[in-house]
Parts: C-alpha cells; sequence; structure tokens
C-alpha cells in the first residue's frame, strides 16, 4: 500500500517537474524563434539604423525601418496608461483591503474581476464610437484618435491588475503591526500610509511592473483608437503607432522570408526583451523580503 | 443553366452521398474594398450551390496576395495589380498567378458634410497627404487643422494612393507625411470622418453613403472637377479609377472556376453595380480572360 502511495507521489512530481521544464523551453523556443528570425533582418538592415531610425516606411521603393517612433509611440502610451492607474489602483486596493466594510469588500472584489474580463476589442470599440469623440470636444484636439485616448483605456485594462496583486500585499502585512502602530496612538490614516504601504511597497511595486508589461504589449486597443500615425511623438494628445498595432496590422500582408516580415520579427523582439526586463523585476521585487 | 442542371442530376445519379451539385470549400482572401461585394457574391452563389462553403475575409490586397504566395487562400482579391517582385516570389514557391478584372472602382475622396469645401486638384491633395497643406483656410475652408486619413500599408488602395497622389504618378519620391492616421478598414475612415469636420479621407466607391461627402477631383488646375460616379468612372474621367483584380494559383478550374464564372456572369456584376461599383463592360466577354 505504502509502496504503490510512493510510486504514485513519485509520477505526480515527475509530471509536475516536467510541466515546469516544458514553460521554460517554450519561452527558449520563442525567444531563439524570433533572435533567429531578427539575425536574418539585420543581415539586410544595420541594427543601428533600425534601433534609431526615425522614418518608418516598410513598403517603400527604399524601405526605412526606423524603430524610434513606434518605440516612442509605446513608450509614451505606457507612461501616461501609469500616471492615470497606478494612483487609482493602488489607492482602491487600499480602500479594498484596510477601509472598505467586509460586506462592501466581497462587492468590489468581484467588480475588478469583471473589470478584467472585458475584452479588449470591446474596450477599442467604446473607444472610438465614443470615448474619442468626447475626448476631442473636452481638450479641442483635432481628432480624438489619439495617443491620450489609448493612455485612458490602457490603464482600464491595467487596472485589475494592480488592484488584486496591491491588495495581496496590503493583506499580508502583519496584524501585529497594525496594532502596534494603533497602539502608539496613530491614527487609521497614519498607519495607513506610514506603516502598511511602506510594508506593502515590495508587493506593490511588482503589481505596477506587471501593469506596465499589460499595458506596453496590448495591441487590440491602441490598434483601434491611437490612429497609428507613425510619427515622433511630441504630445500624448497626437496621434501615434505603437510597436504591437504595426506587427499586427502589418504581418498579413507580409511574404514569409521577406524583408518586411523579417523587420516586424525584430519588432517582436525588441518587445519581448522589454517585458522580460519588465517581468523580471517584477520577480525581483515580488520575491524581495 | 441547362449544363448547371445537367451537371446535378449527373452528380446526383453517380454518388452515393446524398450531396446534390459540386461540393468544397472556397477560402477567399485580400482587399478590404471588395470585402463587402465579394461576400454578397459568396452568399448568393452559396445559394445557388448549397454544398460549395466560401469563406471570405478582408485584411487587405497585400494580405489576399500574400496568403496567395504562402498558399493560404483559393482566390486573392485585389484592389491593385501584382508587382513584379511579389510575381517573382510566388513563381519561386511554385505559384502561377492567374490574374482576373472583375470590376472598376473610384477611389473616393471624402470629407465631414459641414466641410465647405467640395473640389480639389490631384495637387491639392497630393500636398495635403505630403504635409505641405495643413490648414482647410488654405483650400478655401474655415480655419482648421486638417487631419488627413489613410489607409494601412497592407492595403491596394494605400498603394494605389501612394503611386497616383503621393508620387504624382511616380514622377516624385515623396511620401505620405507621418502625421497622417491609418486605417485598417475602409469602415473605419467613413467613421471618423463622419465625427470629424477637419478630416479627410479615401475609400472605394463602394463604401460612399449619405453621411459623408464626396469631393469632386481634377486632374490640373483647369481641367474639369469631377464626381466619382459609376459613369465617369466607365468614360475614365475620373482621375483615380483602378481595376479590381482577383488571382488565382494557375487558371481557376473546378469549383473555383464555378465561383470565378459566377462572379463575371451578368448576375454578378450587377451585384457590383448594387454596391456601388463599376462593372466590367459585360456584353463582350462573360468568360473568364487573362489580361
Amino acid at each position: 500500500m505504502s509502496k504503490l502511495k510512493t510510486i504514485k507521489e513519485k509520477t505526480i512530481e515527475f509530471l509536475i517537474h516536467i510541466s515546469g521544464f516544458l514553460i521554460i523551453l517554450f519561452v527558449i523556443l520563442i525567444f531563439l524563434f524570433l533572435l533567429k528570425d531578427s539575425l536574418s533582418f539585420f543581415k539586410e538592415y544595420p541594427f543601428f539604423k533600425f534601433l534609431i531610425g526615425k522614418k518608418w516606411l516598410p513598403i517603400s521603393d527604399n524601405p526605412q525601418f526606423g524603430l524610434l517612433p513606434l518605440l516612442l509611440g509605446s513608450l509614451y502610451v505606457t507612461f501616461f496608461a501609469l500616471i492615470i492607474c497606478v494612483p487609482l489602483g493602488v489607492a482602491s486596493a487600499m480602500f479594498i483591503a484596510e477601509v472598505a466594510p467586509s460586506s462592501l469588500r466581497g462587492i468590489l472584489k468581484s467588480l475588478v474581476e469583471i473589470l478584467a474580463s472585458i475584452p479588449s476589442v470591446v474596450l477599442g470599440f467604446i473607444g472610438i464610437v465614443a470615448l474619442g469623440p468626447w475626448i476631442k470636444k473636452i481638450f479641442h484636439l483635432s481628432t480624438g484618435l489619439c495617443g491620450f485616448t489609448g493612455s485612458l483605456l490602457l490603464a482600464f485594462m491595467a487596472l485589475p491588475t494592480i488592484i488584486s496583486i496591491s491588495e495581496d500585499a496590503i493583506n499580508s502585512v502583519p496584524k501585529s503591526v497594525k496594532e502596534a502602530a494603533f497602539g502608539l496612538g496613530a491614527t487609521r490614516w497614519q498607519t495607513l500610509w506610514r506603516i502598511i504601504l511602506p510594508h506593502a511597497s515590495s508587493g506593490i511595486i511588482a503589481a505596477i511592473m506587471l501593469g506596465i508589461g499589460r499595458v506596453i504589449g496590448e495591441t487590440m486597443v491602441v490598434m483601434m483608437v491611437t490612429g497609428n500615425s507613425p510619427v515622433m511623438v511630441h504630445s500624448i494628445f497626437e496621434p501615434l503607432r505603437t510597436m504591437t498595432a504595426t506587427i499586427a496590422s502589418e504581418m498579413g500582408e507580409t511574404v514569409r522570408g521577406g524583408l518586411h516580415y523579417f523587420a516586424l520579427f525584430s519588432v517582436g523582439l525588441i518587445l519581448f526583451i522589454i517585458t522580460f526586463i519588465i517581468n523580471f523585476l517584477a520577480d525581483l521585487f515580488l520575491h524581495k523580503k | 443553366m441547362r449544363f448547371l442542371l445537367l451537371f446535378f442530376v449527373f452528380l446526383s445519379a453517380c454518388s452515393s452521398y446524398k450531396i446534390k451539385g459540386p461540393a468544397g470549400f472556397i477560402q477567399i482572401k485580400g482587399s478590404d474594398t471588395l470585402v463587402n461585394v465579394v461576400q454578397y457574391l459568396a452568399e448568393e452563389f452559396m445559394k445557388k450551390n448549397p454544398y460549395i462553403f466560401v469563406a471570405v475575409t478582408g485584411g487587405g490586397s497585400g494580405v489576399g496576395i500574400a496568403s496567395l504566395i504562402n498558399k493560404t487562400t483559393d482566390i486573392a482579391d485585389a484592389s491593385r495589380r501584382m508587382k513584379k517582385k511579389e510575381i517573382e516570389m510566388a513563381k519561386k514557391r511554385g505559384v502561377n498567378p492567374y490574374e482576373i478584372v472583375v470590376g472598376y472602382d473610384g477611389i473616393a475622396v471624402i470629407v465631414n458634410k459641414n466641410n465647405p469645401v467640395d473640389k480639389l486638384t490631384i495637387k491639392q491633395l497630393h500636398d495635403i497627404y505630403t504635409g505641405k497643406i495643413t490648414n482647410w483656410k488654405e483650400l478655401g475652408g474655415e480655419d482648421l487643422k486638417i487631419v488627413a486619413l489613410s489607409r494601412e500599408v497592407s492595403s491596394g488602395t494605400h498603394l494605389y494612393f501612394k503611386e497616383h497622389v503621393v508620387e504624382l504618378g511616380k514622377k516624385t519620391k515623396d511620401e505620405f507625411a507621418s502625421s497622417v492616421l491609418m486605417f485598417s478598414s475602409n469602415q473605419a475612415i467613413v467613421e471618423e470622418v463622419t465625427s470629424n469636420e477637419q478630416a479627410i479621407g479615401y475609400i472605394g466607391m463602394g463604401y460612399l453613403n449619405e453621411r459623408v461627402k464626396a469631393v469632386a477631383l481634377a486632374r490640373k488646375e483647369n481641367s474639369p472637377y469631377v464626381y466619382p460616379t459609376t459613369e465617369e468612372v466607365l468614360a475614365k474621367k475620373y482621375p483615380l479609377s483602378r481595376p479590381l483584380y482577383m488571382y488565382t494559383n494557375g487558371a481557376p478550374k473546378g469549383i473555383i472556376k464555378k465561383f470565378i464564372d459566377f462572379v463575371l456572369s451578368k448576375e454578378g456584376q450587377m451585384i457590383f453595380k448594387r454596391i456601388g461599383f463599376v462593372p466590367r463592360i459585360i456584353d463582350k466577354n462573360v468568360e473568364a480572360k487573362n489580361n
């Protein structure tokens, strides 16, 4: 009986190990795949020209693949999305974890989960028909399809990630710490701001990092609402083009093995490296104790 | 028709299945300009041939042609001719593109209904899209910034517009100004022009409706301004008109030929007309013919 049990346990352990290694293998394979196609691009198009080129003209007679406008577009949208969603997300997490009465807490938590399940194409559609014209009117812009509309929607998409992970971090602050603060005569606000928040900071930073990863990799929304002009961005209220939208809208027309095809893979590689670094940092913060 | 009937009888007689008529699956990909009319054609075709399933997707002419070369579609719709480079690439992969002209189209330049500007020369259009004219004031409109809208690079309409307007028929090497907004469908351009008084865009004629205003175009300053209508496109008076194509791998055979024949039939061509495109002159030939 006990022998059977050990065999069973060993098998399960083995299967779990295999699953873990498979995931790592997949990531490595994807990376190698991207790297291989990018290298064939850099054979024909100098890497430096790609990295700091200011023009993205993929179908011209003399095609130019300058990453800079796309990279800037992605960074701009991500940065402004963060400015909007980080304070909002962390504050909601604080409210849900510490301030809200327990009856309200349950409802809020499930609402946040529902927020996470809205498909991005639906948000994009709302952006085109409602949010875009509205933003055009409020800010007196020439078009509502601009970076800011994208940032707002992306902030909306990153909120659930930031709220739920920050809330976990705040909840994991030991009760004794909180009680000690109250015991020393600190008010609720002082406790929350000076004791709990610093204690949960590594978890909150990790939440923000994962939020960044979510925002920078998002495709559908930015493709629908940011206008997709490959300009060198000067203002968030201008139309811009992100790396993800470029890959999505141009991949279909490229011929396998053509220069344009490989160029899009190189953009993908850069995106992969960025998200990899961000997730790596998030992990570092999450396990910092 | 009689042939068709005989064919049905023949098939039902010899097959042990209950399928009455030719059966199969046709994949069509490509031009977003053509996607609506081809969808319509496919539905009518499927009514007649209930065992042939026709799947139609858009994405742009480039997408269709790339799919034909990558062998992931049976028919590629295109609103432009295949480039030499693409044909070479196709032949290298054992694909032999066969060109069929299925209809004609004018590229309509549209503005918001409240925009007072209603005529432009090709040169003015060129200046708008290359960023030399940036305010409607310069064209006799209000003092507002121009928001120029374009299709994505995967679009055949984009390429046509680039060649004939941005490069003025390959006379200049100008590029689209980078501030031009890129849209992945004709419909999205119509939506933005409807809601934005400062916008200008270009679409296939078949997408024109009463919510936007088509602008009359002139080849040169002193030549007549022409609206995009069926008659003007047929008479080749409208400056931005072009043929619409379907490409197959080799001359069409079997059910693909059946579909192409339907597209070129009088009934099929009437569908082009109903959607707002210009049919081929149909009395001359109905058969698929390579030009």
